[in-house]
Protein backbone atom coordinates (compact mmCIF):
# COMPACT_ATOMS: atom_id res chain seq x y z
CA UNK A 1 0.00 0.00 0.00
CA UNK A 2 1.68 3.67 -1.03
CA UNK A 3 1.93 5.67 1.68
CA UNK A 4 -0.26 9.01 0.90
CA UNK A 5 1.14 12.17 2.21
CA UNK A 6 1.32 16.20 1.45
CA UNK A 7 4.38 18.34 0.25
CA UNK A 8 3.14 20.55 3.02
CA UNK A 9 4.19 18.51 6.00
CA UNK A 10 7.54 17.99 4.37
CA UNK A 11 7.62 21.68 4.96
CA UNK A 12 7.16 21.87 8.30
CA UNK A 13 9.37 18.96 9.33
CA UNK A 14 12.25 20.40 7.06
CA UNK A 15 11.98 23.65 9.19
CA UNK A 16 12.19 21.32 12.38
CA UNK A 17 14.92 19.32 11.08
CA UNK A 18 16.81 22.76 10.32
CA UNK A 19 16.24 24.44 14.03
CA UNK A 20 19.86 23.74 15.29
CA UNK A 21 20.83 25.94 12.76
CA UNK A 22 20.75 29.17 14.60
CA UNK A 23 20.43 31.37 11.48
CA UNK A 24 17.08 29.62 10.64
CA UNK A 25 14.27 32.42 10.85
CA UNK A 26 10.72 31.41 9.96
CA UNK A 27 7.93 34.00 9.56
CA UNK A 28 4.59 33.60 9.06
CA UNK A 29 1.52 35.85 7.92
CA UNK A 30 -1.47 34.27 9.18
CA UNK A 31 -1.73 31.04 7.29
CA UNK A 32 0.83 29.22 9.27
CA UNK A 33 -1.32 26.04 10.67
CA UNK A 34 -2.04 25.64 6.88
CA UNK A 35 1.80 25.22 5.18
CA UNK A 36 3.02 23.58 8.62
CA UNK A 37 5.41 26.59 10.01
CA UNK A 38 3.36 25.53 13.11
CA UNK A 39 5.65 23.18 14.12
CA UNK A 40 8.60 25.52 14.03
CA UNK A 41 6.56 28.01 15.95
CA UNK A 42 5.47 25.87 18.56
CA UNK A 43 9.24 24.85 19.27
CA UNK A 44 10.65 28.20 18.44
CA UNK A 45 8.36 31.08 19.27
CA UNK A 46 11.27 33.38 19.51
CA UNK A 47 12.85 32.86 15.99
CA UNK A 48 9.23 32.58 14.11
CA UNK A 49 7.80 36.25 13.35
CA UNK A 50 4.39 36.88 12.80
CA UNK A 51 3.45 39.11 10.29
CA UNK A 52 -0.03 39.56 10.68
CA UNK A 53 -2.03 39.44 7.36
CA UNK A 54 0.85 40.77 5.19
CA UNK A 55 2.76 39.17 2.63
CA UNK A 56 4.61 42.24 1.26
CA UNK A 57 5.96 43.31 4.71
CA UNK A 58 6.85 39.67 5.40
CA UNK A 59 8.91 39.17 2.42
CA UNK A 60 10.74 42.60 2.82
CA UNK A 61 11.13 42.07 6.87
CA UNK A 62 12.40 38.39 4.97
CA UNK A 63 14.91 40.47 2.89
CA UNK A 64 16.22 42.40 5.99
CA UNK A 65 16.82 39.34 8.42
CA UNK A 66 18.60 37.67 5.19
CA UNK A 67 20.48 40.69 4.63
CA UNK A 68 21.74 40.53 8.39
CA UNK A 69 22.96 36.98 8.03
CA UNK A 70 19.52 35.05 8.84
CA UNK A 71 18.37 32.23 6.94
CA UNK A 72 14.38 33.39 6.82
CA UNK A 73 11.61 30.78 5.61
CA UNK A 74 9.07 32.38 4.97
CA UNK A 75 5.56 31.01 3.50
CA UNK A 76 1.61 31.40 2.89
CA UNK A 77 -0.76 30.03 0.40
CA UNK A 78 1.11 30.13 -3.20
CA UNK A 79 -2.06 32.08 -4.49
CA UNK A 80 -0.76 35.21 -1.80
CA UNK A 81 2.38 35.15 -2.42
CA UNK A 82 1.58 36.40 -5.99
CA UNK A 83 0.36 39.46 -3.79
CA UNK A 84 3.68 40.35 -2.90
CA UNK A 85 5.56 39.64 -6.13
CA UNK A 86 7.07 42.97 -6.55
CA UNK A 87 8.42 42.35 -3.20
CA UNK A 88 10.30 39.56 -4.05
CA UNK A 89 11.40 41.27 -7.54
CA UNK A 90 12.74 44.37 -6.34
CA UNK A 91 13.52 43.45 -2.28
CA UNK A 92 14.57 39.66 -2.92
CA UNK A 93 15.73 38.54 -6.09
CA UNK A 94 17.65 41.68 -7.48
CA UNK A 95 19.90 42.68 -4.68
CA UNK A 96 19.92 38.15 -4.14
CA UNK A 97 19.25 37.70 -0.75
CA UNK A 98 18.49 34.36 0.17
CA UNK A 99 15.42 34.40 1.53
CA UNK A 100 13.04 31.05 1.24
CA UNK A 101 9.48 31.70 -0.09
CA UNK A 102 6.90 29.08 0.51
CA UNK A 103 3.68 28.77 -1.08
CA UNK A 104 1.23 25.83 -0.05
CA UNK A 105 -1.82 25.18 -1.75
CA UNK A 106 -0.63 25.34 -5.40
CA UNK A 107 -2.63 24.61 -8.16
CA UNK A 108 -6.25 23.76 -9.07
CA UNK A 109 -5.66 20.29 -7.19
CA UNK A 110 -6.32 22.27 -3.41
CA UNK A 111 -9.56 21.68 -4.38
CA UNK A 112 -12.72 23.22 -2.60
CA UNK A 113 -11.64 26.84 -1.91
CA UNK A 114 -12.57 27.78 -5.31
CA UNK A 115 -10.33 29.46 -8.26
CA UNK A 116 -9.72 32.58 -5.83
CA UNK A 117 -7.06 29.83 -3.77
CA UNK A 118 -6.08 27.88 -7.09
CA UNK A 119 -2.65 29.44 -7.98
CA UNK A 120 -1.73 28.57 -11.48
CA UNK A 121 0.52 31.22 -12.70
CA UNK A 122 3.12 31.29 -9.34
CA UNK A 123 5.58 28.52 -10.92
CA UNK A 124 5.83 31.09 -14.04
CA UNK A 125 5.89 34.39 -12.70
CA UNK A 126 8.49 33.43 -10.40
CA UNK A 127 10.27 32.17 -13.24
CA UNK A 128 10.72 35.25 -14.58
CA UNK A 129 13.24 36.40 -12.19
CA UNK A 130 16.75 36.55 -11.98
CA UNK A 131 19.02 34.71 -9.24
CA UNK A 132 15.52 32.50 -8.16
CA UNK A 133 15.45 28.79 -7.22
CA UNK A 134 12.00 27.53 -8.37
CA UNK A 135 11.04 24.19 -6.98
CA UNK A 136 7.76 22.03 -6.97
CA UNK A 137 8.33 18.68 -5.29
CA UNK A 138 5.65 15.66 -5.77
CA UNK A 139 5.94 14.29 -2.25
CA UNK A 140 6.83 14.71 1.49
CA UNK A 141 10.06 13.32 1.65
CA UNK A 142 11.67 15.07 -1.75
CA UNK A 143 10.05 18.38 -0.14
CA UNK A 144 11.71 17.85 3.29
CA UNK A 145 14.99 17.00 1.40
CA UNK A 146 14.93 19.78 -1.31
CA UNK A 147 14.23 22.87 1.59
CA UNK A 148 16.48 21.50 3.49
CA UNK A 149 19.15 22.13 1.11
CA UNK A 150 17.81 25.20 0.56
CA UNK A 151 19.72 26.34 3.98
CA UNK A 152 23.02 26.65 2.39
CA UNK A 153 21.96 27.91 -0.89
CA UNK A 154 23.48 31.58 -1.77
CA UNK A 155 20.47 32.69 -3.60
CA UNK A 156 16.92 33.20 -2.87
CA UNK A 157 14.25 30.79 -3.72
CA UNK A 158 10.31 29.69 -4.49
CA UNK A 159 8.69 26.21 -3.48
CA UNK A 160 5.26 25.50 -4.39
CA UNK A 161 3.69 22.77 -2.35
CA UNK A 162 0.34 21.26 -1.78
CA UNK A 163 -2.38 20.72 0.34
CA UNK A 164 -3.87 17.31 -0.22
CA UNK A 165 -1.59 14.20 -0.10
CA UNK A 166 -0.58 12.64 -2.58
CA UNK A 167 1.32 9.05 -3.56
CA UNK A 168 4.61 9.23 -1.50
CA UNK A 169 7.59 8.27 -4.32
CA UNK A 170 10.99 8.77 -2.69
CA UNK A 171 10.71 6.52 0.56
CA UNK A 172 14.05 4.88 0.79
CA UNK A 173 15.17 6.83 -2.11
CA UNK A 174 15.87 10.00 -0.58
CA UNK A 175 19.53 9.67 -1.80
CA UNK A 176 18.49 10.91 -5.41
CA UNK A 177 17.24 13.96 -4.02
CA UNK A 178 18.75 17.37 -5.12
CA UNK A 179 18.64 20.58 -6.28
CA UNK A 180 18.34 21.08 -9.81
CA UNK A 181 18.62 17.41 -10.67
CA UNK A 182 15.53 15.53 -12.34
CA UNK A 183 14.76 12.02 -11.15
CA UNK A 184 13.70 9.26 -13.39
CA UNK A 185 10.92 7.73 -11.35
CA UNK A 186 10.01 5.01 -14.32
CA UNK A 187 12.34 3.91 -17.43
CA UNK A 188 10.76 3.39 -20.59
CA UNK A 189 11.47 4.00 -24.51
CA UNK A 190 8.87 5.76 -26.41
CA UNK A 191 7.90 8.90 -24.79
CA UNK A 192 8.81 10.63 -21.65
CA UNK A 193 6.53 12.23 -19.40
CA UNK A 194 8.17 15.50 -17.43
CA UNK A 195 6.15 16.20 -14.76
CA UNK A 196 6.06 18.02 -11.39
CA UNK A 197 3.99 18.48 -7.70
CA UNK A 198 1.36 16.87 -7.84
CA UNK A 199 0.53 15.72 -11.60
CA UNK A 200 4.00 13.31 -11.10
CA UNK A 201 1.42 10.13 -9.42
CA UNK A 202 -0.78 10.98 -12.45
CA UNK A 203 2.19 10.79 -15.01
CA UNK A 204 2.83 7.09 -13.34
CA UNK A 205 -0.88 6.35 -14.07
CA UNK A 206 -0.57 7.59 -17.30
CA UNK A 207 2.34 5.42 -17.96
CA UNK A 208 0.82 2.06 -16.48
CA UNK A 209 -1.99 2.80 -18.46
CA UNK A 210 0.05 3.21 -21.81
CA UNK A 211 1.63 -0.41 -21.10
CA UNK A 212 -1.75 -1.72 -22.65
CA UNK A 213 -1.63 0.29 -25.69
CA UNK A 214 1.98 -1.46 -25.97
CA UNK A 215 3.80 2.05 -25.11
CA UNK A 216 6.66 2.34 -22.93
CA UNK A 217 6.83 5.91 -20.84
CA UNK A 218 9.63 7.25 -18.97
CA UNK A 219 8.14 9.65 -15.97
CA UNK A 220 10.73 12.29 -14.79
CA UNK A 221 10.01 14.43 -11.26
CA UNK A 222 11.07 17.46 -12.83
CA UNK A 223 11.06 18.92 -8.84
CA UNK A 224 13.57 21.63 -9.60
CA UNK A 225 11.75 24.31 -12.50
CA UNK A 226 14.34 26.53 -12.37
CA UNK A 227 17.61 25.87 -12.79
CA UNK A 228 16.01 23.59 -15.46
CA UNK A 229 17.68 20.34 -15.52
CA UNK A 230 18.71 20.45 -19.47
CA UNK A 231 21.10 17.77 -19.66
CA UNK A 232 18.40 15.45 -18.69
CA UNK A 233 15.63 16.72 -20.90
CA UNK A 234 18.39 16.57 -23.94
CA UNK A 235 18.76 12.45 -23.04
CA UNK A 236 15.46 12.15 -23.25
CA UNK A 237 14.74 14.11 -26.36
CA UNK A 238 17.46 11.56 -28.06
CA UNK A 239 16.72 8.48 -26.28
CA UNK A 240 12.94 9.22 -26.62
CA UNK A 241 11.90 11.13 -29.36
CA UNK A 242 9.04 12.63 -28.29
CA UNK A 243 8.13 14.62 -24.64
CA UNK A 244 5.13 15.46 -22.63
CA UNK A 245 5.20 18.01 -19.93
CA UNK A 246 2.63 17.89 -16.94
CA UNK A 247 1.61 20.24 -14.67
CA UNK A 248 -1.35 21.41 -12.09
CA UNK A 249 -0.53 24.71 -13.55
CA UNK A 250 -1.53 27.34 -16.39
CA UNK A 251 -0.18 26.08 -19.78
CA UNK A 252 1.48 29.33 -19.96
CA UNK A 253 5.05 30.28 -18.54
CA UNK A 254 5.38 26.97 -16.29
CA UNK A 255 7.49 23.54 -16.91
CA UNK A 256 5.59 23.11 -20.33
CA UNK A 257 6.94 26.76 -21.04
CA UNK A 258 10.52 25.84 -19.76
CA UNK A 259 10.86 22.59 -21.67
CA UNK A 260 9.32 23.82 -24.86
CA UNK A 261 11.98 27.06 -24.48
CA UNK A 262 14.80 24.62 -24.17
CA UNK A 263 13.71 21.93 -26.62
CA UNK A 264 12.78 24.88 -29.70
CA UNK A 265 16.45 26.21 -29.59
CA UNK A 266 18.69 23.40 -28.86
CA UNK A 267 16.94 19.95 -29.61
CA UNK A 268 13.64 20.34 -31.20
CA UNK A 269 11.43 17.36 -30.51
CA UNK A 270 7.61 16.68 -30.54
CA UNK A 271 6.15 17.99 -27.67
CA UNK A 272 2.78 17.79 -25.55
CA UNK A 273 2.23 20.12 -22.69
CA UNK A 274 -0.62 19.02 -20.68
CA UNK A 275 -1.93 21.99 -17.72
CA UNK A 276 -4.46 24.37 -16.71
CA UNK A 277 -5.53 26.12 -20.63
CA UNK A 278 -5.50 29.31 -19.67
CA UNK A 279 -8.47 29.56 -17.38
CA UNK A 280 -9.57 29.72 -14.07
CA UNK A 281 -10.75 27.18 -11.92
CA UNK A 282 -13.99 26.30 -9.28
CA UNK A 283 -14.85 24.91 -6.22
CA UNK A 284 -14.40 20.57 -6.77
CA UNK A 285 -12.30 18.07 -4.77
CA UNK A 286 -8.66 17.61 -6.29
CA UNK A 287 -9.39 14.81 -8.37
CA UNK A 288 -12.43 16.25 -9.96
CA UNK A 289 -10.41 19.41 -10.71
CA UNK A 290 -7.92 17.41 -12.25
CA UNK A 291 -10.48 16.20 -14.54
CA UNK A 292 -11.96 19.21 -15.25
CA UNK A 293 -8.98 20.65 -16.09
CA UNK A 294 -8.02 17.86 -18.24
CA UNK A 295 -4.66 17.12 -17.11
CA UNK A 296 -5.58 14.07 -15.01
CA UNK A 297 -4.01 10.71 -16.01
CA UNK A 298 -6.25 9.94 -18.85
CA UNK A 299 -5.32 13.25 -20.64
CA UNK A 300 -1.19 12.98 -20.29
CA UNK A 301 -1.79 8.78 -21.73
CA UNK A 302 -3.57 10.95 -24.60
CA UNK A 303 -0.79 13.54 -24.65
CA UNK A 304 2.00 10.92 -25.03
CA UNK A 305 0.09 9.24 -28.18
CA UNK A 306 -0.31 12.27 -30.06
CA UNK A 307 3.62 12.89 -29.50
CA UNK A 308 4.63 9.41 -30.15
CA UNK A 309 2.27 9.97 -33.55
CA UNK A 310 4.39 13.42 -33.82
CA UNK A 311 7.41 11.53 -34.42
CA UNK A 312 9.02 11.68 -38.16
CA UNK B 1 33.72 63.84 18.21
CA UNK B 2 30.03 65.56 17.52
CA UNK B 3 30.26 68.11 15.27
CA UNK B 4 28.35 71.59 15.88
CA UNK B 5 24.98 73.22 14.46
CA UNK B 6 27.55 75.38 12.15
CA UNK B 7 29.41 72.72 11.11
CA UNK B 8 26.46 70.57 10.49
CA UNK B 9 24.83 73.11 8.23
CA UNK B 10 28.28 73.33 6.39
CA UNK B 11 28.71 69.84 5.50
CA UNK B 12 25.02 70.28 4.46
CA UNK B 13 25.61 72.72 2.19
CA UNK B 14 28.49 71.37 0.87
CA UNK B 15 26.44 67.73 0.36
CA UNK B 16 23.91 70.53 -1.35
CA UNK B 17 26.43 71.27 -4.26
CA UNK B 18 26.89 68.23 -4.94
CA UNK B 19 23.64 67.09 -5.05
CA UNK B 20 22.95 69.67 -8.20
CA UNK B 21 26.29 69.10 -9.94
CA UNK B 22 25.42 65.13 -10.28
CA UNK B 23 22.05 66.04 -11.47
CA UNK B 24 23.15 68.30 -13.58
CA UNK B 25 25.86 66.27 -15.18
CA UNK B 26 23.71 63.28 -15.67
CA UNK B 27 20.89 65.70 -16.58
CA UNK B 28 18.33 62.90 -15.42
CA UNK B 29 17.64 62.31 -11.48
CA UNK B 30 15.75 63.59 -8.28
CA UNK B 31 17.47 67.13 -7.33
CA UNK B 32 14.23 67.96 -4.97
CA UNK B 33 13.78 65.17 -2.36
CA UNK B 34 17.59 65.23 -2.32
CA UNK B 35 18.02 69.16 -1.24
CA UNK B 36 15.10 68.08 1.28
CA UNK B 37 16.39 65.71 3.23
CA UNK B 38 20.34 66.44 3.26
CA UNK B 39 20.20 68.44 6.76
CA UNK B 40 19.00 65.00 7.91
CA UNK B 41 20.89 63.00 6.44
CA UNK B 42 23.97 64.85 6.89
CA UNK B 43 23.20 65.27 10.55
CA UNK B 44 22.28 61.75 11.05
CA UNK B 45 25.95 60.61 9.24
CA UNK B 46 27.75 62.85 11.23
CA UNK B 47 26.58 62.71 14.56
CA UNK B 48 24.95 59.42 14.85
CA UNK B 49 25.02 56.64 12.83
CA UNK B 50 27.54 53.74 14.26
CA UNK B 51 28.97 52.55 10.83
CA UNK B 52 32.93 52.69 9.48
CA UNK B 53 34.02 53.88 6.33
CA UNK B 54 37.07 51.81 5.98
CA UNK B 55 34.78 48.62 6.82
CA UNK B 56 31.24 49.12 5.45
CA UNK B 57 29.69 45.99 6.07
CA UNK B 58 31.01 45.86 9.63
CA UNK B 59 28.14 43.47 10.73
CA UNK B 60 27.13 45.17 14.07
CA UNK B 61 26.58 48.47 12.58
CA UNK B 62 23.72 50.93 12.71
CA UNK B 63 21.61 50.62 9.37
CA UNK B 64 20.62 53.72 7.23
CA UNK B 65 17.90 52.52 4.93
CA UNK B 66 17.01 54.95 2.20
CA UNK B 67 13.45 54.02 1.16
CA UNK B 68 12.56 56.89 -1.23
CA UNK B 69 15.48 55.79 -2.73
CA UNK B 70 15.52 57.93 -5.71
CA UNK B 71 16.86 60.65 -3.62
CA UNK B 72 20.21 59.12 -4.01
CA UNK B 73 22.10 61.91 -4.60
CA UNK B 74 21.75 63.06 -1.34
CA UNK B 75 23.03 60.10 0.33
CA UNK B 76 25.88 59.09 -2.34
CA UNK B 77 26.64 62.98 -1.05
CA UNK B 78 27.10 62.53 2.04
CA UNK B 79 28.55 58.64 1.69
CA UNK B 80 31.53 60.47 -0.56
CA UNK B 81 32.06 63.21 2.49
CA UNK B 82 31.72 60.32 5.20
CA UNK B 83 34.36 58.33 3.32
CA UNK B 84 32.38 55.18 1.76
CA UNK B 85 33.14 56.57 -1.51
CA UNK B 86 35.14 59.30 -3.23
CA UNK B 87 34.36 62.16 -4.67
CA UNK B 88 35.37 61.03 -7.96
CA UNK B 89 32.39 58.21 -7.54
CA UNK B 90 30.18 61.11 -7.29
CA UNK B 91 30.33 61.41 -11.27
CA UNK B 92 29.20 58.08 -11.81
CA UNK B 93 26.05 58.57 -11.35
CA UNK B 94 23.23 57.24 -13.76
CA UNK B 95 26.50 56.28 -15.74
CA UNK B 96 27.17 52.93 -16.73
CA UNK B 97 28.78 50.85 -14.54
CA UNK B 98 28.91 53.45 -12.24
CA UNK B 99 28.71 52.92 -8.61
CA UNK B 100 25.95 55.23 -8.68
CA UNK B 101 23.49 53.76 -9.87
CA UNK B 102 19.89 55.88 -10.78
CA UNK B 103 18.46 54.64 -7.30
CA UNK B 104 20.48 53.56 -4.13
CA UNK B 105 21.63 49.58 -4.24
CA UNK B 106 23.57 47.72 -2.11
CA UNK B 107 24.98 45.70 -4.68
CA UNK B 108 26.83 48.69 -6.40
CA UNK B 109 27.60 50.91 -4.22
CA UNK B 110 29.48 50.72 -0.43
CA UNK B 111 27.79 52.08 2.50
CA UNK B 112 24.29 51.40 1.03
CA UNK B 113 22.27 48.96 3.05
CA UNK B 114 19.34 48.85 0.82
CA UNK B 115 18.84 48.22 -2.83
CA UNK B 116 15.44 50.99 -3.01
CA UNK B 117 13.81 52.25 -5.97
CA UNK B 118 10.13 50.93 -5.04
CA UNK B 119 8.60 53.07 -2.96
CA UNK B 120 6.90 51.09 0.13
CA UNK B 121 9.56 48.83 0.80
CA UNK B 122 12.17 50.00 3.48
CA UNK B 123 10.04 50.03 6.00
CA UNK B 124 9.55 46.47 6.01
CA UNK B 125 13.63 45.95 5.36
CA UNK B 126 14.33 47.97 7.99
CA UNK B 127 11.54 45.82 10.56
CA UNK B 128 14.08 42.95 9.48
CA UNK B 129 17.28 44.76 10.46
CA UNK B 130 15.80 45.56 13.47
CA UNK B 131 14.41 41.81 14.32
CA UNK B 132 17.99 40.06 13.78
CA UNK B 133 19.84 43.55 16.26
CA UNK B 134 16.96 41.71 18.56
CA UNK B 135 17.88 38.32 17.62
CA UNK B 136 21.76 39.02 17.84
CA UNK B 137 21.23 40.66 21.20
CA UNK B 138 22.67 43.77 19.65
CA UNK B 139 22.88 47.24 20.32
CA UNK B 140 22.18 48.57 16.60
CA UNK B 141 19.74 50.78 15.53
CA UNK B 142 18.31 51.11 12.15
CA UNK B 143 17.22 54.37 10.91
CA UNK B 144 14.94 54.38 7.81
CA UNK B 145 14.36 57.74 5.55
CA UNK B 146 10.82 57.95 3.85
CA UNK B 147 9.21 60.40 1.84
CA UNK B 148 5.76 61.56 2.39
CA UNK B 149 4.29 60.81 -0.74
CA UNK B 150 5.94 57.07 -0.50
CA UNK B 151 3.15 56.58 3.06
CA UNK B 152 0.59 56.30 0.36
CA UNK B 153 1.54 52.98 -0.65
CA UNK B 154 0.03 50.54 1.62
CA UNK B 155 2.29 48.38 2.49
CA UNK B 156 3.73 50.75 4.59
CA UNK B 157 0.94 50.85 7.50
CA UNK B 158 1.42 46.69 7.29
CA UNK B 159 5.47 47.67 8.33
CA UNK B 160 3.67 49.95 11.30
CA UNK B 161 1.37 47.89 12.55
CA UNK B 162 4.17 44.74 13.17
CA UNK B 163 6.77 47.01 14.23
CA UNK B 164 4.68 47.91 17.01
CA UNK B 165 3.57 44.50 17.20
CA UNK B 166 6.99 43.29 17.81
CA UNK B 167 7.61 46.47 19.88
CA UNK B 168 10.72 47.67 17.58
CA UNK B 169 12.17 49.83 19.65
CA UNK B 170 15.72 49.82 17.80
CA UNK B 171 13.58 50.96 14.87
CA UNK B 172 13.54 54.63 13.97
CA UNK B 173 12.03 56.31 11.06
CA UNK B 174 12.89 60.07 9.26
CA UNK B 175 9.11 60.88 7.73
CA UNK B 176 10.77 63.44 5.30
CA UNK B 177 7.39 65.65 5.23
CA UNK B 178 8.65 67.85 2.08
CA UNK B 179 4.56 68.44 0.71
CA UNK B 180 5.33 66.91 -3.52
CA UNK B 181 5.57 64.36 -5.10
CA UNK B 182 5.96 63.21 -8.85
CA UNK B 183 3.15 64.63 -10.18
CA UNK B 184 2.02 67.38 -7.90
CA UNK B 185 1.78 68.40 -4.31
CA UNK B 186 0.60 65.34 -1.89
CA UNK B 187 -2.16 67.44 -0.89
CA UNK B 188 -3.36 67.25 -4.81
CA UNK B 189 -2.45 63.53 -5.20
CA UNK B 190 -3.69 62.20 -2.12
CA UNK B 191 -4.85 64.13 1.30
CA UNK B 192 -3.05 62.23 4.29
CA UNK B 193 -4.94 64.57 6.44
CA UNK B 194 -3.34 64.28 10.08
CA UNK B 195 -0.19 62.42 9.68
CA UNK B 196 1.38 62.77 13.27
CA UNK B 197 -1.78 61.22 14.62
CA UNK B 198 -2.09 58.51 12.27
CA UNK B 199 1.23 57.15 13.41
CA UNK B 200 0.45 57.59 17.08
CA UNK B 201 -2.81 55.87 16.45
CA UNK B 202 -0.47 52.78 15.17
CA UNK B 203 1.60 52.71 18.70
CA UNK B 204 4.74 55.05 17.68
CA UNK B 205 5.46 57.59 19.27
CA UNK B 206 5.78 60.96 17.13
CA UNK B 207 7.61 63.76 17.09
CA UNK B 208 7.83 66.81 14.61
CA UNK B 209 10.54 69.44 13.93
CA UNK B 210 11.45 72.11 11.16
CA UNK B 211 13.87 69.77 8.71
CA UNK B 212 16.07 72.52 7.98
CA UNK B 213 16.61 74.01 11.56
CA UNK B 214 19.81 72.33 12.23
CA UNK B 215 19.17 72.57 16.32
CA UNK B 216 16.01 70.90 15.83
CA UNK B 217 17.86 68.29 13.66
CA UNK B 218 19.81 67.32 16.57
CA UNK B 219 16.96 67.62 19.16
CA UNK B 220 14.77 65.16 17.05
CA UNK B 221 17.96 62.74 16.14
CA UNK B 222 18.48 62.54 19.96
CA UNK B 223 14.51 62.42 20.54
CA UNK B 224 15.09 58.95 17.85
CA UNK B 225 18.54 57.93 19.61
CA UNK B 226 17.08 57.76 22.69
CA UNK B 227 13.58 56.24 22.33
CA UNK B 228 14.60 52.74 22.64
CA UNK B 229 11.33 50.95 23.77
CA UNK B 230 8.84 51.78 21.58
CA UNK B 231 9.21 52.72 17.54
CA UNK B 232 9.54 56.34 16.60
CA UNK B 233 9.23 58.39 14.07
CA UNK B 234 10.40 61.92 13.27
CA UNK B 235 8.59 64.19 11.08
CA UNK B 236 10.44 66.79 9.54
CA UNK B 237 8.93 69.57 7.99
CA UNK B 238 10.84 70.38 4.65
CA UNK B 239 10.73 72.45 1.48
CA UNK B 240 11.31 70.55 -1.54
CA UNK B 241 14.42 71.24 -3.49
CA UNK B 242 15.38 73.33 -0.18
CA UNK B 243 18.32 75.78 -0.67
CA UNK B 244 18.04 76.11 -4.73
CA UNK B 245 15.46 79.16 -4.81
CA UNK B 246 13.89 78.05 -8.28
CA UNK B 247 13.50 74.75 -7.15
CA UNK B 248 12.12 75.22 -3.64
CA UNK B 249 8.30 74.05 -3.68
CA UNK B 250 8.29 73.72 -6.90
CA UNK B 251 7.22 69.98 -7.83
CA UNK B 252 8.53 70.54 -11.70
CA UNK B 253 11.82 69.47 -9.87
CA UNK B 254 10.75 66.60 -8.28
CA UNK B 255 12.89 64.61 -11.08
CA UNK B 256 14.45 67.31 -13.44
CA UNK B 257 17.79 68.36 -14.10
CA UNK B 258 18.47 72.35 -14.38
CA UNK B 259 19.76 73.44 -17.43
CA UNK B 260 23.46 75.27 -18.06
CA UNK B 261 21.98 78.98 -16.50
CA UNK B 262 19.93 77.39 -14.05
CA UNK B 263 22.71 75.51 -13.11
CA UNK B 264 24.66 78.53 -12.16
CA UNK B 265 22.26 80.16 -10.05
CA UNK B 266 22.09 77.23 -7.94
CA UNK B 267 26.07 77.23 -7.89
CA UNK B 268 25.68 80.87 -7.44
CA UNK B 269 23.52 80.29 -4.39
CA UNK B 270 25.01 77.35 -2.82
CA UNK B 271 27.74 79.55 -2.57
CA UNK B 272 30.01 77.58 -4.81
CA UNK B 273 32.32 78.86 -7.05
CA UNK B 274 32.20 76.99 -10.45
CA UNK B 275 35.33 77.69 -12.93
Amino acid sequence: MTRMAATRDGYGQALLDLADNEKVVVLEADLGKSTKSLHFRKQYPERTISCGIGEQNMLLTAAGLASSGFIPFASTFAIFTERAFEQMRNGVARPNLAVHLCGSHGGTHTGTDGSSAQSIEDLAIFRTLPNVVVLHPCDDVSTRLLTMQLADLSQPSYTRTARNKTPVMYDGRESEIEIGKGVIIKQGTDVAIIACGVMVSESIKAAEQLISEGISATVIDMHTIKPLDEELIETMAKSCGAIVTAEDHNIIGGLGGAVAEYLSSNIPTPLERVGVKDRFGESGQADEMLDLMEISSPHIASAAIRAINRKK
Amino acid sequence: MSMSSTELQELARKCRVEIVKMVYRAQAGHPGGSLSEIDLIAALYANYLRVKPDSPDWEDRDRFILSKGHASPGMYAILAEMGFISKQDLESYRVLGGVCQGHVDMKWCPGVDFSAGSLGMGLSFGMGCAISGRLKNSERQIFVMLGDGEIQEGSIWEAAMAAKHHELGNLKVILDRNRIQNDDFCETQMRMFDIPAKWQAFGWSVKEINGHDMDEVVEGLDFLKNTNDNPAILIAHTVKGKGVSYMEDNPSFHGAAPNDEQFAIAMAELGEVVN
